[in-house]
């Protein structure tokens, strides 16, 4: 009998090392994606191509589309590049919002790497607008954006070949549809 | 040699440590399976080699950092150009990855010093060395799988780093986590003297005395990290609270309640010899814990304004590795302990029951806060959605249980071995109840604001009690021949241990109750009052930093007599690469309040929302933990334990060692 009390500290540590295997199937950064179903914030940027031209909110409505976060600085979005090149390529629109960037430094990076964004936003360095609205800590982040302008899926981090065609696209054309 | 490899050359040590720690935990362990003593000296000089190899990857990494190094990851990161030298220095441990190769080369230091350890039989040493080669193992392991802190980015070489975050940017994030992780690895060194005593089947006190200074010493580390931490908090974060009950914090606090209880216990152990069964469980609890807060921080599962490592592969690693160490020993430990009852005997009014139901209130008090840790994740996991436990849960929960302790550590020095005497307890205790009563439960309560609060009136009995009878107990050591003199240092570190919580419950007390704290608009030259002291923003000035820009506000304080108090310099800074804005508070300290100023946001016509506290004897607080470390060290250096070497040498001589 007094063997088995020994045996209690196991039994404890064993039914909480259940939890913990199940804390971690649980997706912690779910709490972070607060802006699922959400609108897009109400904004107005300049044009990167164009700087001239201010473009807000209502100019992007009415499709479907990708609003990808990205800057010359940031060496994951180097990576993920081509796989936005490839979205494009699948005839997805894709906003860029060119962050804590300068415009020298951002035309040439898509100079060199290939433009595939239907156009881009600047919010240079300093500057509160879209990217803080939404609550964007780090690039590259991906933001999926239906045609009355919610906010669908939110990705923070890189996109790669099977989170492109396993869930950005279906999520795409799913949108599409309604 | 191009010094541009030393990143590789750091991989490659840690790689050539991990051989070095799988050498030490094998040849021991076939050493007693197939009785080749031979085997078991391969132990020293692996812990030797797996030491060197880690100093001079751990030497790698920080050369890297401070040579920009910007190709490696970890240092694009945590670091940038701009950044002074001493937060390069401090950015190596800033992240997950570093953090981590500062533990495992820790622990290898540790393990170092065990193995110089004189006095211990040859076989005893190898198997500990053998435990603690297993931990290192496990956690090099981890790192060159999941967390590997040498990896390049390459070809693409960022021009500069993301720089250290800017919380991190301050002196006591320098020695914070050195001296933390000091403390949570110190007790792998009880824990493999217990899993070695289970192991070996040698449960005799003797592992005991081998295991208590090791603990003591890995004690004050901690003690001293867990009150370096509540201090930074209270100046760095900007909302001017010292503990948080957040995860983080509280995964160093429940290490700390166990080996409270652990040290105690031990001491119980090596001088009278009784739970045995009871101390070997601490032991294995304290380091438990420190890995369980290793997984709760590491691994993400827990939200956290300090979890800045959130990634699931990486917790399932720790959690496996936690599943082995921990479900391995407690295992280990249901089969082994002993069933044999100790033939010393106790009655149940002795010093040995008090300090057992000491121990026993340290592991509720440890158990309240591991429940109100993970509650969330419990819920979670159930399916009931996300929830926090708020400072409420605890701070109800935790007080009571405090004031209880306070009651028996104040009863226990005073009370004899074996078999207390109630007439001889009555007479050295009478004077203290009453002078706590009277004083601690009327008298005191009333002096700051001339109002009886009943948590207050706690507080005070709890810091009379505890002085009281520490005072009591100094005279009665003091009693002897040759009077102070011959009080022993490690009778000095206990009353000095036990001053230091009752400093630290005083201040506690006081700035619990009697804190205020505003939230005001500050315009130029418009005083401002709080807490009957005229607070007037006397100008703002802009101030460029290395790495960032800040608005400074002029505060000048003074009396209520007009007289100046002092003039204080809050900053608002902008860190220029996160784009990170970051609180610096001014505060003016002192032993009976501090004066603490912190800037909100700008407002219009160049006023400021200022937070403006004011703290009564809030210092006490962190003067306490410092007491409690000191009364630690004390306890560490007497003198009994360097006799005691010759004696164990004396002991192992004649005790026959079963393999």
């Amino acid at each position: 009998m007094r063997r088995l009390v020994l045996f209690i500290p196991l039994a404890i540590f064993l039914v909480l090392a259940v939890f913990f295997m199940r804390g971690l199937s649980l997706n912690p950064m779910e709490r972070a994606s607060t802006m699922i179903g959400q609108p897009l914030p109400e904004f107005s940027l300049k044009r990167l191509d164009a700087p001239h031209q201010v473009v807000t909110r209502d100019d992007l409505l009415g499709q479907v589309f990708l609003l990808n976060v990205w800057g010359s600085w940031c060496p994951s979005c180097y990576d993920e590049h081509e796989y936005i090149v490839a979205a494009a390529k699948a005839g997805v629109p894709v906003i860029g919002l060119n962050y804590k960037d300068t415009p020298e430094k951002a035309h040439e990076y898509l100079r060199k790497m290939g433009n595939p964004y239907q156009m881009n936003l600047q919010e240079p360095e300093g500057m509160r607008a879209l990217a803080f609205d939404l609550g964007v800590y780090g690039a590259p982040e991906t933001f999926l954006v239906d045609r009355e302008g919610t906010i669908r899926y939110h990705l923070t981090g890189v996109v790669t070949e099977t989170l492109l065609n396993e869930t950005l696209l279906p999520e795409v054309r799913r949108w599409q549809k309604h | 040699m191009h010094i541009i490899e030393l990143p590789e050359l750091g991989h490659f040590a840690l790689i050539l440590a991990l051989c070095m720690a799988c050498v030490q935990m094998v040849m021991p362990l076939l050493g007693t399976l197939v009785r080749q003593p031979v085997w078991l000296a391969y132990a020293q000089p692996a812990a030797w080699g797996q030491f060197l190899f880690l100093t001079f990857s751990f030497a790698c990494l920080t050369a890297s950092f401070m040579l920009d190094d910007f190709s490696v990851a970890y240092i694009a990161n945590n670091s940038n150009s701009a950044l002074p030298w001493y937060y390069k220095f401090s950015a190596v441990w800033g992240s997950h990855e570093g953090s981590l190769l500062l533990w495992i080369w820790i622990l290898s230091g540790w393990t170092f010093a065990v193995s110089l350890t004189r006095g211990l039989p040859a076989e005893i040493l190898a198997r500990v060395l053998a435990v603690m080669g297993a931990i290192s193992v496990g956690f090099a392991l981890f790192i060159l799988a999941t967390s590997d802190p040498f990896e390049r980015i390459l070809p693409r070489i960022p021009t500069d780093g993301a720089d250290l975050n800017p919380l991190l940017q301050d002196f006591g994030l320098i020695v914070h986590p050195p001296l933390l992780y000091m403390g949570y690895v110190g007790f792998a060194v009880a824990f493999a003297f217990a899993i070695t005593a289970l192991w070996s089947g040698r449960l005799d006190a003797a592992w005991a005395r081998w295991s208590r200074p090791w603990t003591t010493v890995a004690w004050i580390f901690l003690t001293l990290g867990i009150t370096l931490g509540s201090w930074w908090a209270y100046y760095e974060l900007g909302w001017g609270g010292w503990w948080f009950w957040d995860p983080v914090e509280n995964a160093s606090l429940m290490p700390w309640l166990v080996g409270t209880a652990l040290m105690h216990s031990l001491a119980v152990t090596e001088k009278r010899g009784v739970f045995r069964s009871w101390t070997l469980l601490l032991a294995i609890f304290s380091f438990s814990l420190s890995l369980l807060g290793t997984f709760l921080v590491r691994s993400g599962v827990l939200n956290s304004v300090h979890a800045f490592a959130a990634d699931p592969g990486r917790g399932f690693f720790i959690l496996v590795l936690l599943g082995i160490t921990i479900g391995g020993s407690l295992l280990l430990y249901a089969l082994r302990v002993p069933k044999v009852n100790v033939k010393v005997r106790y009655a149940l009014f002795s010093r040995e029951v008090f300090l057992l139901v000491n121990n026993i209130i340290l592991v509720v008090a440890m158990l309240t806060v591991l429940l109100g840790t993970i509650y969330p994740l419990l819920l979670d996991a159930l399916g009931h959605g996300k929830i926090s436990v708020g400072p409420p849960y605890f701070n109800a929960l935790i007080a009571p249980q405090m004031i209880l302790l306070a009651f028996f550590m104040g009863l226990g020095p005073l009370t004899e071995w074996k078999q207390a005497r109630w007439q001889r307890l009555r007479q050295r205790l009478w004077w203290a109840a009453g002078a706590t009563l009277v004083f601690g439960l009327v008298v005191l309560p009333f002096i700051y604001d001339g109002q009886w609060h009943f948590w207050v009136a706690m507080g005070m009995t709890v810091t009379l009690w505890i002085v009281l009878t520490s005072l009591r107990d100094l005279y009665e050591a003091a009693r002897g021949r040759r009077g102070l003199a011959g009080v022993t240092a490690s009778r000095w570190g206990m009353i000095l241990g036990h001053l230091g919580l009752a400093m630290t419950a005083f201040g506690v007390t006081m700035v619990a109750n009697y804190a205020e704290e505003r939230d005001i608009r500050m315009a130029l030259q418009e005083p401002v009052e709080v807490h009957g002291l005229n607070f007037t923003l006397t100008s703002l000035e802009h101030v460029e930093g290395p790495n960032y820009t800040a608005e400074r506000a002029v505060v000048s304080v003074s009396g209520p007599d007009g007289a100046q108090i002092s003039v204080l310099h809050p900053e608002k800074r902008l860190y220029a690469v996160r784009r990170m804005p970051m609180t610096e508070a001014a505060i003016d300290w002192g032993f009976t309040r501090d004066i603490y100023v912190a800037m909100g946001e700008p407002l219009a016509d160049g006023a400021w929302a200022m937070r403006v506290h004011y703290k009564p004897f809030v210092r006490w607080l962190w003067f306490g933990g410092g007491f409690m470390a000191l009364g630690g060290l004390l306890a560490a250096c007497d003198k009994r334990y360097r006799s005691r070497v010759k004696r164990s040498e004396e002991a192992a001589a004649v005790t026959e060692v079963a393999v």
